[in-house]
C-alpha cells in the first residue's frame, strides 16, 4: 500500500517537475524580462483550468479536515436551528413537518430565560472588563525587568491549565460557609459579622456568609473565581503587546518628563488596543462557555441567581428532554457569540490580518 | 522622577525600596493565584475532624494527617483518568495533524478566496458548544446508528441476519465517539495556531523547492513538517489540556458509568450529597495531575498556545 502511494506521489512529482522545468527553461532564456516570461507561461498553462491550480493542488490538504470540522460545526448549527423550529421533546425522534417559531415565543415569555440571559450578560461584561484590568496590571508588573520572570508568569498562568471542574471544586471549598478559607480569613479580622450585615439578602437568617447561595453574592462569587482562572490569559496577551512596543516610545515619554503612570496611560496603554480587543473576544467566549464551572459547582440546577444561558440550555434539553426548546436557547447563545466575534473577524479581515 | 512624585509605580521603578514594593506585589500575586490550589493540597491530607478544626491553608499536623481521602479519590477517579487519556490522546493527535495539513493548504499554498475558508475556520473556534449539543447527541445516538444498521444489515444481511445493532451502549464506542467529536472541534484552533506559524516561514525555501519540481506533498513532508515540530509541541500541549479538561461533551456523549472520563467522575464526587472536602480536594488534585504535569514540564509551550503564537 505504502509503495503504491509513494510511487503515485513520485509520478505526480515527475509530472510537476516537467512543468517546472519548462518554466525554468523560460527563466534561462529570458534575461531582463525573465519574470514576465515566467508568469505568462505559468498563466497560459493554468488558465486552461476552470479554477486556480493552487486551489486544486492544496485541496487534498485542507478540504477533508474542513469538511470534517465543518460538518460538526456548521452542519450541527444548521441542524440545531432546524430542531429549534420543531416541537421535538421526549424520547422519540424529531418530526420536521410543522416548523414554526413557537419555541422562540415561549422563550420570550419565560422568566427563567430572561433571568439567565441577564446573568449571562452581567457575567460576560463584568468578567471581561475586570479580567482585562487585572491582566494588564499584572503584565505591567511583569514587564519591569524583574528577576524570575518566567517563574512568576508560569505561576500566574497556572489556573488556566486546570479544568473548570477542578477549579470549581477548589472554589467550592474556598467559599464554604463554615470552614472555607475566605470566611476564616474574614473571621480572623472579626469582619464576618459586618459582611453578613452588609450582604445578607432580605429575609435570610444566617450568621455566616453563604457566598454561593445568596442572591447578592452568588454571581459575583462565580465571576471572581473565573477572573482568578483567566486573568493569567489576559496577562500573557498584554505582555506580548507590551513587548512589541519599541523601547523608543518609553524613552521619548521619559525625555518629555512624563511620570510612569502618565507614560503608561498616554503612551503605552493606547498601543495595546489590538491586544485588548483579541483578549476580550476570547474572554467573552470563555464567559459564554462557563457552563462547566457552574455545573461542577451547583449541578444543572444552579438556581436563578447563578443560572446562565449555557446551563439553562443543558437543563432544558438534557434533563427535561425538551430538545426543541433547548435548541432555541442554544441559538440565542450562538447569536450572542456571533455578536462578539462577527465584528472582530470583520475588522481583522479589513486590516488584512486573517 | 524623584520619590516625591508621590505616585507609587514611579517609586517602584526608581529606588531600591520600590523594587522591594514591586516584588511584594508580585509575591502577593503568587498568593492570589495559588491559594485555592494550596488549600486543596493541604486539605486532601487531613482527616474529617482536622479539616473542620484547622485553618484550610495550614498543614494537617501529626494527629490530623491521613492518606485515606487521597486513596478514596484515587480509587474513584482512576478509571476516569484512564478513559480520559484513552479519549484525549488520539483526539489531540488527530486535531494537531489535521490542523497542520489544513493550515498548510490554506497558508503556504495561496489561492484566491482562501480567506473565506479561513474565516469559517476561525469562527469555528468561538462557537458556544451548546449550539451543537442536541444535534451531536442526535447524530451519535440516533442518526449514525440508524444509517450503519441499515447499511450493514442490507449489505451483509446474510451474515447478520438483518438484526445487527450498533453498539451505542458499549463504553469504548462512547469514548470513540467522544474522541472523534473532540478531534473535529479541535481542528479550528489547531489550524489557527499552525497558520500563524506558517505565515512566518520564509517563502524562499518553498519557492526553490517548487522550482526544483517538488510536489505539494513532498514540500509538506520534507520542509514544512520538520519545521513544524516546535509548533506541534505547542499545539499538542494546548489541545490536550483543552480536551482533557472538558466536561460538557462527555456529559452528553458518555452515559455508561464505566466509560466516564475524569472530569465527569470529579463532578459526581463534588456534587455528592455528603461534602467531605478532604476527598473532593484530593479528587480535584488527582484529576488535575495530568494537565498539571504537562503544564509544569511544558509551561512555555502552553503559554504560546494560549497566546495563539
Amino acid at each position: 500500500m505504502r509503495e503504491i502511494l509513494s510511487r503515485l506521489l513520485a509520478t505526480g512529482g515527475r509530472l510537476r517537475s516537467a512543468v517546472s522545468r519548462d518554466e525554468s527553461d523560460g527563466d534561462q532564456l529570458a534575461t531582463d524580462g525573465g519574470a514576465t516570461v515566467k508568469t505568462t507561461r505559468r498563466d497560459s498553462l493554468r488558465n486552461s483550468l476552470p479554477v486556480e491550480w493552487e486551489l486544486i493542488e492544496s485541496a487534498p490538504f485542507w478540504l477533508p479536515p474542513v469538511l470534517f470540522a465543518g460538518f460538526f460545526v456548521y452542519g450541527a448549527i444548521a441542524w440545531n436551528f432546524l430542531l429549534s423550529l420543531t416541537d421535538y421533546s421526549g424520547l422519540g425522534g424529531a418530526q420536521y413537518e410543522n416548523l414554526d417559531f413557537s419555541m422562540y415565543t415561549r422563550m420570550l415569555n419565560d422568566g427563567a430565560f430572561w433571568q439567565a440571559a441577564q446573568n449571562t450578560v452581567v457575567l460576560l461584561v463584568v468578567f471581561t472588563v475586570l479580567c482585562l484590568a487585572l491582566g494588564l496590571f499584572v503584565a505591567i508588573l511583569i514587564d519591569q525587568q524583574i528577576r524570575f520572570e518566567n517563574t512568576f508568569r508560569t505561576i500566574y498562568l497556572l489556573p488556566m491549565s486546570l479544568s473548570f471542574v477542578v477549579t470549581a471544586t477548589m472554589w467550592a471549598w474556598v467559599y464554604n460557609a463554615r470552614n472555607g478559607v475566605l470566611n476564616q480569613f474574614f473571621r480572623l479580622f472579626n469582619l464576618e459579622g459586618a459582611i453578613v450585615g452588609l450582604l445578607r439578602p432580605a429575609g435570610v437568617n444566617a450568621e455566616v456568609i453563604q457566598w454561593l447561595s445568596w442572591n447578592t453574592t452568588a454571581l459575583a462569587a462565580v465571576i471572581f473565581a473565573l477572573i482568578w482562572q483567566f486573568s493569567g490569559y489576559a496577562m500573557v496577551v498584554f505582555l506580548a503587546g507590551l513587548r512589541a512596543i519599541p523601547t523608543e516610545h518609553y524613552e521619548a515619554a521619559r525625555v518629555d518628563g512624563a511620570s510612569t503612570v502618565r507614560m503608561y496611560a498616554r503612551v503605552i496603554i493606547p498601543q495595546l488596543r489590538a491586544s485588548a480587543v483579541s483578549a476580550s473576544v476570547v474572554l467573552m467566549v470563555f464567559a459564554l462557555k462557563a457552563f462547566d464551572f457552574i455545573y461542577a459547582l451547583r449541578g444543572s440546577q444552579p438556581g436563578s441567581n447563578m443560572d446562565i444561558l449555557a446551563t439553562m440550555m443543558y437543563r432544558v434539553a438534557f434533563d427535561s428532554t425538551q430538545w426543541a426548546y433547548g435548541s432555541a436557547v442554544a441559538i440565542v447563545l450562538f447569536a450572542l457569540a456571533l455578536l462578539v466575534i462577527g465584528p472582530y473577524l470583520y475588522s481583522e479581515y479589513r486590516r488584512g490580518e486573517l | 522622577m524623584s520619590i516625591s512624585d508621590g505616585n507609587f509605580i514611579d517609586k517602584l521603578r526608581s529606588t531600591e525600596n520600590s523594587r522591594i514594593g514591586l516584588y511584594a506585589l508580585l509575591l502577593a500575586g503568587i498568593v492570589f493565584y495559588l491559594f485555592p490550589v494550596e488549600t486543596a493540597v493541604m486539605t486532601m491530607f487531613k482527616t474529617e475532624s482536622a479539616f473542620a478544626r484547622t485553618l484550610p491553608f495550614a498543614p494537617p499536623g501529626a494527629d490530623g494527617f491521613t492518606l485515606d481521602a487521597l486513596a478514596t479519590a484515587w480509587n474513584t477517579l482512576r478509571p476516569g483518568l484512564v478513559n480520559s487519556l484513552l479519549m484525549a490522546i488520539p483526539a489531540t493527535i488527530m486535531s494537531a495533524l489535521l490542523g497542520s495539513l489544513t493550515a498548510y493548504g490554506l497558508t503556504t499554498i495561496s489561492w484566491r478566496g482562501q480567506v473565506g475558508v479561513v474565516v469559517l475556520i476561525i469562527a469555528g473556534i468561538f462557537i458556544p458548544y451548546q449550539a451543537v449539543l442536541v444535534p451531536l447527541s442526535q447524530f451519535w445516538f440516533r442518526v449514525l446508528p440508524g444509517l450503519l444498521e441499515g447499511f450493514i444489515n442490507t449489505v451483509f444481511g446474510l451474515i447478520t441476519g438483518g438484526n445487527w445493532q450498533y453498539p451505542s451502549r458499549n463504553g469504548y464506542v462512547q469514548l470513540l465517539q467522544l474522541s472523534v467529536t473532540h478531534a473535529a472541534y479541535g481542528i479550528p484552533i489547531c489550524t489557527l495556531l499552525f497558520r500563524s506559524y506558517y505565515q512566518s516561514i520564509s517563502d524562499e525555501m518553498i519557492e526553490a523547492a517548487r522550482l526544483d519540481g517538488a510536489s505539494a506533498f513532498s514540500i509538506y513532508r520534507n520542509i514544512i513538517l520538520p519545521l513544524s515540530l516546535p509548533m506541534f509541541a505547542v499545539t499538542l500541549i494546548y489541545q490536550f489540556t483543552q480536551v482533557y479538561n472538558d466536561l460538557l461533551f462527555a456529559l452528553v456523549l458518555v452515559n455508561e458509568p464505566g466509560s466516564q472520563v475524569a472530569t465527569q467522575r470529579l463532578a459526581a464526587l463534588t456534587g455528592g450529597v455528603v461534602q467531605s472536602f478532604n476527598t473532593t480536594m484530593a479528587g480535584a488534585i488527582v484529576a488535575a495531575l495530568p494537565t498539571l504535569l504537562v503544564y509544569i514540564v511544558f509551561g512555555e509551550q502552553f503559554a504560546k498556545g494560549v497566546a495563539g503564537e
